[in-house]
């Protein structure tokens, strides 16, 4: 890493005021830390020499006073307004990361982990404010108050002066050199240690399997040895990494060291006064105090560079949304079909999610259903008409007018869309139902919780369409999750529907009553189901079957059985015969 | 339970490191040391300097100065690497004493009781509490160490002064310490509960992000997060103006320090009581004392991290197990029968059954498949099996023996299971597969791949069976993980296998190519199949309906579509449109 990163010190124009402040407050504090200091060895060289009693000397003791409030109140300013510049930042950053996640294709999102995302907005907006609040500051103060002691020394004592100014620059210097050192260890060995450093946790999440294997008690031995190689390994790039403390430790305690040998000698054949002297001996720590609490820093430095890399790689990867219409279209007309022409994407090196020039049609108001083994492209063509992402090449078509004229959010306002595994907020019933329409009053939501079966269930709930559910309420099962979606979807009232089937077992009571909502809600509305249960199928106006991304038959279930083809063959296998 | 039952516990797992402990305080300690004796040395070296005296006089002082000039960053360094040794084998120790906690209880539970994620956030907790030596037990004890051995030394040139010391180290290592909590205790936790709030609307946000996008609804996750976040700001700010204090003080409490000193050995030496060559000595040695409360702050922080840590930790560890009745010594059979009677089962006193009046047998060698939709039961008779979960009335037999008499790891060592669940874990392909037979050679594991059906994959590995599978085996397809499993099982080699819906969340095609794979792991198997899945049952010697606990019907495929019950419907209903 550099001393400095310039995206994050660009940060700070917006904060110039408090900038100028801070700095300012630092050198008052080193102006305050020299003046204290002379008095001190003043006052002592008067008692020492001179014999003084207290009363003598009781103005100079009264300044010293003063100067150390004034330390105090000069140390909390700078401190304030390097947080106030810190928390804003961190306000700032936040809040543009939290909008650009709102306007990006969910699809990225699903791949990125987005716990790893989490991380990055949690801790690593943490790390970087530390980086603001700790670090530039204790930069600032390494530059400052060392330069304010030099000014202070080199009319007293040049010599000491030049000792001073010659030793401070190797403090950095040493630090980058052995912090490079450190830093190219540990990427050598970071695969070996994260590998090791996850050990643990992957143990502890396989453990049921381990249990049923029965070899549980015989992991005891491998969790402690590979502890102990992780202990090594670290402790082998700690090694390096302490290097640059001892370095540091040995530059300002020798210094201070050789200083004082130095006006000791010199004071002993009366080259030096007693009271400049003393003034150097409380001056060379405090020379080198700001120095070293920047060494202590240095880690919230290092870590605020990589969460800045981190976040700064989120903001650039989520980019720019999908590119907007060149002319748009105010009205969604939708008469007749949704066509996709000869339609190409790829994304990244996911394989799974390739499609290889798709052909075929949505007619208005019918069902038409997606079927083929995971992996053929079926969610992605979902995405695609969600408009979650665009085609590389070829057209969707909306009658004859492309899809991407027509402006994103009113397109999406003709969809609504039934995820596989629906997500499920962690806020009560009625608002998760509500995310349809958020409008909607109490009425309606029950009306479509009705329409969806789940109006009942809901009332069997501790409390009702107030019931909290999610990650620290109530959980639903997959089936009842997916007629929230359903009631969702109710409430949206939109004319096309899209729907990833649920793949859990549910119990064929409650297949049966899912079903005969679904078959409710399509009518007069145009559907496209990925279906994974093939009963679906068999009511499907149109079935496309997809592998590999391509579209190898489709028409209905009567005409795809008559051929012996890759349809017959998955029906088949679904049904239990080979 | 209480914030010091806990400390206690955190402290006994240091017992067995006592001797690396004291080591570290002890390297503390004479880095603080170093500190002040170059501070005396080097003011008590010009102050004799100006008297003029011969060099001889100064020569002990000056080696003093050089020597502490020198030593100081070579204990610092030593205290590091002492204290980080410590560290990871604190670490190393926790691991272990967390696994033999954890390592008995029984997956049912972890399931029923999502312990789950408890225990993912455990293994965080764990990790936190590796600094909790280096950072929290270790600087009060040098800090106090420090103060004793001080105040001996300054009570040796005035009682005074010592006293004047103890005060001053009990107001910046107690007294404004405590201010400062008591300050902060209520935005602490405003701020606490205001980021588990960001976090929530967070993940709802990326994880609900689709479902928003496609409903427009972008605009109320934004509102909420709006708020949550205001809240969470102001509570930072208080916190952090708090904060600016403390060290505000701290400084103030240092620099007054050094100034009573200074005020006390002036007014001391003007009644005679102190030589004056002492004064600037005193006053800097106490300046540089003072560095033992540098790292207080962050160990009272620390101290309470650890102990919330603990306390997680704790609360796992003693959640309510199952307590396992221990095995008796019986014989255990050679033949791998499997009978089952009247068996009544739940998960707790008060919660209902879940498996009622069970009844099932199965010659050596048979197979018997259990249908049912989830929630039916199907699991829970598979905890029984494995020795998961105790049932609460009823017969399990195993060849003949008891179940109760059976040692839970030799029961699951004769026993091969696959499941949908099998975890992959993240390491190897063979490191992976050894976990069912340690000793395997390579010819065996060639012969697993095999029948598993797994040998054209090795083949296009570019490391073979030595190719990383990566975080829980995501750089492996769904239908390769489960082949994998079933390779474990073949591997293992077992007589009785239980195969727990092996095939669920595949599609059909994979299905039946791992049902292929499945009836050639069944040959010469006592086979238990749970399934809701009606594939390949034509070839089961009996099929079970289960449904909420009981058994509904029971015969073969052909008297079960026979009888026209629930089996026949539900089979009718997958093969319709095959009509």
């Amino acid at each position: 890493m550099r001393l400095v990163d310039h995206r994050l010190i660009a940060m700070l124009k917006d904060h110039l005021g408090l900038s100028i402040v801070s700095i300012t407050l630092s050198i008052l504090g080193g102006v305050l830390t020299v003046i204290q200091a002379y008095y001190i060895s003043r006052v002592v060289a008067r008692v020492f020499l001179e014999s003084a009693p207290l009363d003598n000397i009781s103005n100079f003791l009264i300044i010293i006073a003063v100067a150390v409030f004034a330390r105090g109140v000069v140390g909390y300013g700078r401190e304030l307004a390097a947080k106030r510049i810190a928390l804003r930042v961190k306000t700032d950053l936040r809040k543009r990361l939290w909008g650009h996640l709102m306007d990006v294709s969910p699809v990225r999102l699903f791949r990125e982990r987005s716990g790893e995302m989490a991380t990055a907005m949690t801790m690593g907006l943490d790390a970087l404010e530390k980086y603001f609040s700790e670090y530039l500051p204790g930069l600032v103060m390494a530059a400052v108050i060392p330069l304010t002691i030099l000014a202070a020394l080199f009319p007293l004592d040049t010599l000491t002066g030049f000792v001073l100014l010659l030793t401070a620059p190797l403090i950095p210097l040493f630090m980058l050199l052995i912090g490079r050192m450190a830093d190219r260890l540990t990427q050598r060995q970071y695969q070996l240690l994260g590998r090791l450093g996850a050990h643990f946790l992957d143990i502890i999440q396989g453990l049921k399997t381990l249990q049923t294997l029965g070899f549980s008690r015989d992991q005891r031995d491998v969790i402690a040895q590979r502890s102990d190689d992780y202990g090594q390994t670290t402790l082998g790039v700690l090694r390096v990494a302490f290097l640059s403390a001892l370095t540091l430790e040995l530059l300002t305690t020798l210094s201070t060291a050789v200083v004082a040998v130095e006006i000791g000698l010199r004071l002993l054949y009366d080259h030096l006064g007693y009271q400049t002297a003393l003034f150097i001996l409380i001056l060379a720590p405090e020379y080198y105090l700001p120095l070293r609490t920047l060494s202590s820093k240095f880690h919230a430095g290092m870590q605020g560079f990589v969460a800045a890399n981190r976040l700064f790689t989120i903001l650039g990867m989520i980019g720019k949304p999908p590119s907007s219409p060149e002319r748009t279209a105010d009205v969604v007309r939708f008469d007749e079909t949704i066509k996709f022409e000869n339609v190409h994407f790829e994304f990244e090196t996911d394989r799974d999610s390739v499609l290889r020039g798709i052909t075929f049609e949505i007619r208005k108001g019918g069902v038409t259903a997606l079927v083929g083994p995971s992996g053929s492209g079926k969610t992605t063509i979902a995405y695609l008409l969600l408009r979650f992402v665009a085609p590389v090449s070829g057209l969707i078509k909306i009658d004859d007018q492309p899809l991407s004229v027509i402006p994103v959010n009113t397109w999406r306002e003709q969809i609504a869309w039934m995820p596989q595994t629906p997500y499920l907020f962690q806020d009560s019933v009625k608002n998760n139902i509500r995310i349809g329409q958020p409008d909607a009053d109490m009425a309606a939501v029950i009306q479509a919780a009705r329409r969806a079966h789940l109006h009942d269930f809901i009332q069997s709930m501790p409390d009702g369409y107030e019931t909290l559910i999610g990650e620290r309420g109530f959980r639903l099962s997959a089936g009842e999750a997916q007629r929230l979606a359903l009631a969702r979807a109710y409430l949206k009232d939109a004319p096309i529907l899209i729907m990833d089937e649920p793949t859990a077992n549910l119990d064929p009571d409650l297949e049966d009553k899912l079903a005969e909502s679904l078959r409710e809600i399509v009518v007069n509305r145009t559907a496209l189901v990925i279906a994974h249960r093939l009963p679906t199928v068999t009511h499907a106006d149109h079935i496309v079957l997809l592998s590999d991304g391509g579209v190898t038959q489709q028409g209905t279930h009567v005409s795809l059985m008559k051929v012996d083809g890759p349809y017959r063959q998955l029906v088949k296998a679904y049904g239990g015969e080979s | 339970m209480r914030g010091r039952v806990i400390l206690i516990r955190l402290l006994s797992l240091l017992r067995s490191q006592l001797g690396w402990v004291a080591l570290t305080v002890l390297l503390g300690l004479l880095t603080v040391g170093s500190g002040v004796g170059l501070m005396f040395t080097s003011a008590w070296l010009i102050t004799m300097a100006a008297l003029h005296p011969s060099i001889a006089v100064l020569q002990v002082a000056i080696v003093g100065v050089r020597f502490f000039g020198l030593s100081r960053g070579v204990f610092r360094y030593l205290e590091r690497y002492v204290s980080h040794k410590v560290t990871f084998r604190l670490l190393t120790r926790l691991k272990v004493w967390f696994y033999d906690a954890v390592e008995p209880l029984s997956p049912a539970s972890m399931a029923t009781h999502r312990t789950g994620d408890l225990l993912s956030r455990a293994v965080g907790d764990i990790e936190s509490l590796e600094s909790f030596f280096v950072r929290a037990v270790s600087p009060p004890i040098v800090a106090l160490v420090t103060l004793i051995i001080m105040s001996l030394f300054l009570a040796d040139f005035d009682f005074s002064i010592a006293l004047l010391l103890v005060g001053l180290f009990l107001l910046a290592g107690v007294g404004i310490p405590g201010l400062i909590n008591i300050l902060s205790r209520g935005y602490a936790r405003e701020m606490v509960s205001a980021r588990a709030r960001v976090q929530v609307e967070f993940v709802d946000g990326v994880g609900g992000l689709a479902d928003l996008i496609a409903f427009n609804r972008q605009d109320l996750i934004r509102e909420r997060m709006d708020g949550h976040m205001r809240r969470l700001h102001a509570a930072e700010w208080k916190l952090n103006r708090i904060q600016a204090l403390h060290h505000a003080l701290t400084i103030l409490v240092n620099q007054f320090g050094l100034w009573s000193v200074l005020v006390l050995s002036i007014a001391l030496v003007g009644r005679g009581q102190l030589e004056s060559l002492y004064v600037a000595a005193l006053a800097l040695a106490a300046l540089a004392s003072f560095e033992a409360l540098g790292p207080l702050p962050e160990a009272a922080r620390k101290l309470n991290a650890s102990i919330k840590a603990g306390e997680r930790i704790f609360e796992v560890i003693g959640e309510d197990r199952q307590e396992y009745l221990p095995a008796s010594t019986a014989e255990i059979s050679e033949s791998f029968s499997v009978e089952i009677s009247n068996l009544w089962m739940r998960y707790g006193q008060a919660d209902p059954y879940v498996l009622s009046d069970v009844n099932l047998v199965i010659p050596e060698g048979g197979r018997v498949a259990i249908v049912g939709p989830s929630g039916a039961g199907k699991t829970s008779l598979l905890n029984c099996l494995l020795r998961f979960w105790e049932f609460e009335r009823g017969d399990i037999r195993i060849g003949g023996v008891e179940i109760q008499a059976w040692d839970r790891q030799t029961l699951r060592r004769q026993t091969g299971v696959v499941s949908q669940d099998s975890y992959t874990f993240n390491a190897s392909m063979r490191e992976n597969l050894l976990l069912a037979k340690p000793e395997a050679t390579q010819n065996e594991l060639e012969a697993a791949l095999h029948k598993a059906q797994l040998e054209a994959l090795m083949q296009s590995l570019p490391q073979g069976l030595d190719t990383q599978v990566g975080e829980r085996g995501l750089q492996l397809s769904a239908g390769e993980r489960q082949r994998l499993a079933i390779a474990r099982a073949f591997l293992r080699n077992a007589p009785l296998l239980l195969l727990d819906e092996a095939t669920a969340n595949l599609d059909a095609l994979t299905e039946r190519a791992i049902m292929e794979a499945l009836f050639e792991l069944m040959e010469g198997r006592t086979t238990l199949m749970l399934t809701h899945r009606l594939v390949g049952l034509e070839a089961m010697d009996e099929i079970l309906v289960l449904r909420a606990g009981r058994v509904v019907e029971w015969g073969t495929h052909a008297e079960l579509v026979a009888t026209q019950g629930v089996y026949y419907r539900l089979w009718s209903l997958q093969r319709q449109m095959l009509a």
